[in-house]
Formats: C-alpha cells, sequence, structure tokens
C-alpha cells in the first residue's frame, strides 16, 4: 500500500474516531441520566411562552448572496493552483491572473452598484 | 529513521488517532476554562463562575461537565428525530477532519497530505451543514433563523478566509502544512536566519483577514448573530439538552483551537523553532506550538470579550465590500513581488 492511500485512510479513522467519541458520549449519558418524560418537554422551545403556530414566514434574504459565494469558490479554486507554482510560471501566467481577478472583482463592483449587496 | 524496528504504520496511525481524541477535548476544555471562564469573568467581572471550589472557581468546568452528563436527553415533538441526532455528529466530525493535517512536529501530523491547508478549510466549512440540520431538524422559529443566520454568515466569511491563506501558499510555494512551517523555519530576513521567516512579516494584512474570518467562521462575538441569547435565545442550538449540546460546546472550541493552530502554522511559523532539529523538535515542537495556539486564540477571546454584536447586514456589507476586495488586492500584490523578487 502506497503512503498517499494510507494518509487517505488517516482520515477515514479519523472520521471513525469522532464517531466513537460521539457514541461513546452518548453511551455514557444514556446509562447515567433519569428518564421522566412529561408532555410538557416536549413542547417547541420559545423562551418560556407557548409556541405560537408552526414555523413562521421568514424571508430569506441571503439567496443572492448564495450566487456570490458560489462565483468567489470557483475562483478561488483556480487561484490555488497557481499560487502554488507560481515561482514558477513567470511573468505571463501572473498578468493572466491578474486579469482574471480584476474581471471578478468588475463582477462585484457591478453587484455593488446594482444594489446587491444592500439590505433591501 | 533511527528506530532499530520499523514501527508497523496501522499501530502509529492507532496511537496518533488516540493522541487526537485526547487533544481535541482537551484543547476545547482548555479554551473554555481558561478564556470563557476566567478571562471573561476578570474582564467582565463576572463572579458566578469565579466561586465554585474556592481558589479562583477552578471547580466551575467540572460541575458544569456532571450537570452536563445527568441532564435528561430532551427532543422536541416536532423534531425530525434523525437529523437532530446527526447535527451534533456532523459538527464534531468537521472538528476532527481538521486536526488531520495540522502539524505538531516533525512527524506529528496524522495525515501529512498534499493539499493540506485546501484540505484544512474544506473541511472545516462541512459544520456549516451539521448547524444547518440542526436548525432545520429542531422545529422550532428561533433555531431555524439561528441555523440560516449561520449560513449566511459562514459563506461570506469562508471568501476572506480562503483567499487570505493564498498570500500564503505563494510565498511558501506549496499547500502542504508541513512544508509552510519548514519554508518559514528555512527562510530568511534579508539574510539574517534567526527566527526563520514567519509569513507574519510580509503577510500582515493576510493574518488579519483570517483573523477577522475566523472570529465569523467561529460564530464568536462580535460575530456571534446565529446564536445570538438576547434575540435568538441561543439560536440552532436552543433544543439541545445535555451531552448533545455538549458537542456543539466541543465543536466551537474545537474548532476555535484548531482554527488557533492554523493560523500559529501559516503565518507564525508552526512548531518549529529555527536551528532545532530531529529529536528535540520532536519533542519541543507541541510545546512551541500550544504557546503560539494560546496566544493567537487569547486574541480571539480578547475580541470577542470586548465588542458588542454587528448587525446582520453589517456584517454581510462587511465580509463583500472590505475583506474580500482587500483579500483580492494582497494576491495580486503578493504575486507581483513574488515573480518580480
Amino acid at each position: 500500500m502506497t503512503a498517499y492511500y494510507q494518509r487517505y485512510i488517516a482520515v477515514a479513522v479519523l472520521m471513525g474516531a469522532a464517531v466513537l467519541m460521539v457514541g461513546a458520549m452518548l453511551g455514557l449519558g444514556r446509562l447515567i441520566r433519569p428518564r421522566r418524560p412529561q408532555p410538557e418537554k416536549y413542547v417547541t422551545y420559545e423562551a418560556g411562552a407557548d409556541p405560537v403556530t408552526g414555523f413562521g414566514q421568514s424571508n430569506v434574504r441571503y439567496y443572492i448572496y448564495a450566487f456570490l459565494f458560489v462565483l468567489f469558490d470557483v475562483e478561488a479554486l483556480f487561484i490555488f493552483p497557481w499560487a502554488v507554482d507560481l515561482e514558477n510560471l513567470g511573468v505571463a501566467p501572473l498578468v493572466s491572473m491578474i486579469v482574471f481577478i480584476i474581471v471578478l472583482a468588475l463582477g462585484l463592483v457591478y453587484a455593488w452598484r446594482k444594489g446587491v449587496l444592500r439590505w433591501a | 529513521m533511527s528506530l532499530a524496528v520499523e514501527v508497523p504504520w496501522g499501530l502509529i496511525l492507532a496511537l496518533k488517532t488516540l493522541v487526537v481524541l485526547a487533544v481535541i477535548p482537551l484543547g476545547a476544555l482548555i479554551l473554555g476554562y481558561v478564556f470563557l471562564l476566567k478571562m471573561m469573568s476578570h474582564m467582565q467581572s463576572r463572579l458566578g463562575p469565579m466561586d465554585p471550589g474556592g481558589y479562583h472557581g477552578w471547580f466551575q468546568l467540572i460541575g458544569d461537565g456532571i450537570k452536563f452528563l445527568q441532564k435528561e436527553d430532551v427532543m422536541p415533538d416536532g423534531a425530525d428525530r434523525r437529523v437532530f441526532a446527526m447535527a451534533p455528529l456532523v459538527v464534531v466530525m468537521s472538528t476532527f477532519l481538521v486536526f488531520a493535517v495540522i502539524p505538531a512536529g516533525p512527524r506529528l501530523v496524522v495525515a501529512e497530505l498534499d493539499v493540506g491547508i485546501f484540505y484544512a478549510l474544506a473541511v472545516s466549512s462541512l459544520s456549516v451543514v451539521g448547524i444547518l440540520m440542526a436548525g432545520w431538524a429542531s422545529a422550532n422559529k428561533f433555531a431555524l433563523l439561528g441555523g440560516l443566520r449561520a449560513a449566511g454568515q459562514l459563506i461570506a466569511y469562508e471568501l476572506p478566509l480562503i483567499l487570505g491563506v493564498v498570500g500564503v501558499v505563494i510565498q511558501a510555494g506549496t499547500l502542504d502544512l508541513q512544508g509552510i512551517v519548514l519554508a518559514q523555519r528555512d527562510g530568511e530576513i534579508f539574510g539574517w536566519g534567526g527566527i526563520g521567516n514567519p509569513f507574519i512579516l510580509t503577510q500582515i494584512v493576510g493574518f488579519a483577514l483570517f483573523l477577522v474570518a475566523a472570529q465569523a467562521e467561529l460564530t464568536q462575538t462580535p460575530f456571534d448573530m446565529p446564536v445570538a441569547e438576547s434575540e435568538l435565545v441561543s439560536g440552532y442550538m436552543v433544543e439541545y439538552t445535555g451531552f448533545r449540546f455538549l458537542f456543539f460546546f466541543i465543536g466551537e472550541f474545537g474548532t476555535a483551537f484548531a482554527f488557533a493552530a492554523l493560523a500559529s502554522t501559516l503565518f507564525l511559523g508552526g512548531w518549529a523553532i529555527p536551528g532545532v532539529d530531529g529529536t528535540a523538535a520532536d519533542v519541543l515542537g507541541p510545546v512551541v506550538l500550544l504557546i503560539k495556539v494560546m496566544a493567537v486564540s487569547f486574541l480571539i477571546f480578547w475580541v470577542r470579550f470586548t465588542y458588542p454584536r454587528l448587525r446582520e447586514d453589517q456584517l454581510q456589507a462587511m465580509a463583500w465590500k472590505v475583506l474580500i476586495p482587500i483579500a483580492l488586492a494582497n494576491i495580486v500584490v503578493t504575486g507581483v513581488l513574488k515573480v518580480a523578487f
């Protein structure tokens, strides 16, 4: 087995360790904690008052940020490989990346001027 | 290798996993005890946490633990039971996965991945999924609002965090955290290598971006709208009790520990001491890293205990209109200087 796979197996083992810790602690808690069910305990907690209806209406204002986020996250994906090897790449890739960043920055400026970043 | 007997790979991995299993709760407890209980009590004149057990309230944390242990497990009637139970696990798992790549010495790293820092930032954002799950599955308006706020905040500050690190990657020429540490250790400041070349000197902007974004990613005040006690009771964790609540605590403070370690590794030179190598570095490395982690954590919690909460729109504006443009400019400037020199 190569060292490459060993490293990713280590990551998988750590995931298992997290499950193990959570399971062990919850198991320990199950042995010790009391259990006295009363209907009032299972009512939704709203700071003491009786809960009103189910989910209320809520305006999710972040969805436009989600679009912008995807845009810039993909940009970060392109920047990382470029950044790792910049020393050997030289001037031309540097200029292309600067142009790329400027184009994306223009996108941000456009969104800004359109008022997308304002709490409307 | 100086060892005469070849230790099987599986055994080393098992030992390292045990160490991580111990370090995460321990790190969370250290930060919780030193900063949340003691430093906050001193800074804000809180008397409660200074009382139990006598001297400086040393018993407070143990008492809290006992309380969590014997709390009844309550799951609200309307909850989506399976998702509700899974949410803390997802948050804790994200913390565990970040620890996989943080090096504490020349050989003390669980998985030395080539894509180290990229991987660390990717898995640390997995906790958003857990938080959204918790907010949604609780069937509680406050929890849902808290979960949505957390999602909006975490994706906004993900970008300055990632882009702030690019400067370091350009300078080090590698994504591997071990390589970044070595690049700083073997670096020189104008020909003088006495302290290596910690990237905070050249990447002070990146360091500031990283710390501000980490503050938001950890939902510490002034970016704590997702858990704002005075508006949302406790946000996405409001329906959680006992150990399930404790997992969110471990997730929050364990991740704070991990981010402080990442900041130390990326900008402050990590475990390395210039001139010290071999077994001595294996022994001293974790100590040096811990000192740096405590120093960075001190900064994070100092800000937390000092500033009031931002408003939701101010928070988004801060990320998009201030931090991201600065981060982009930082990348361009670093790139130009790297190629020019």
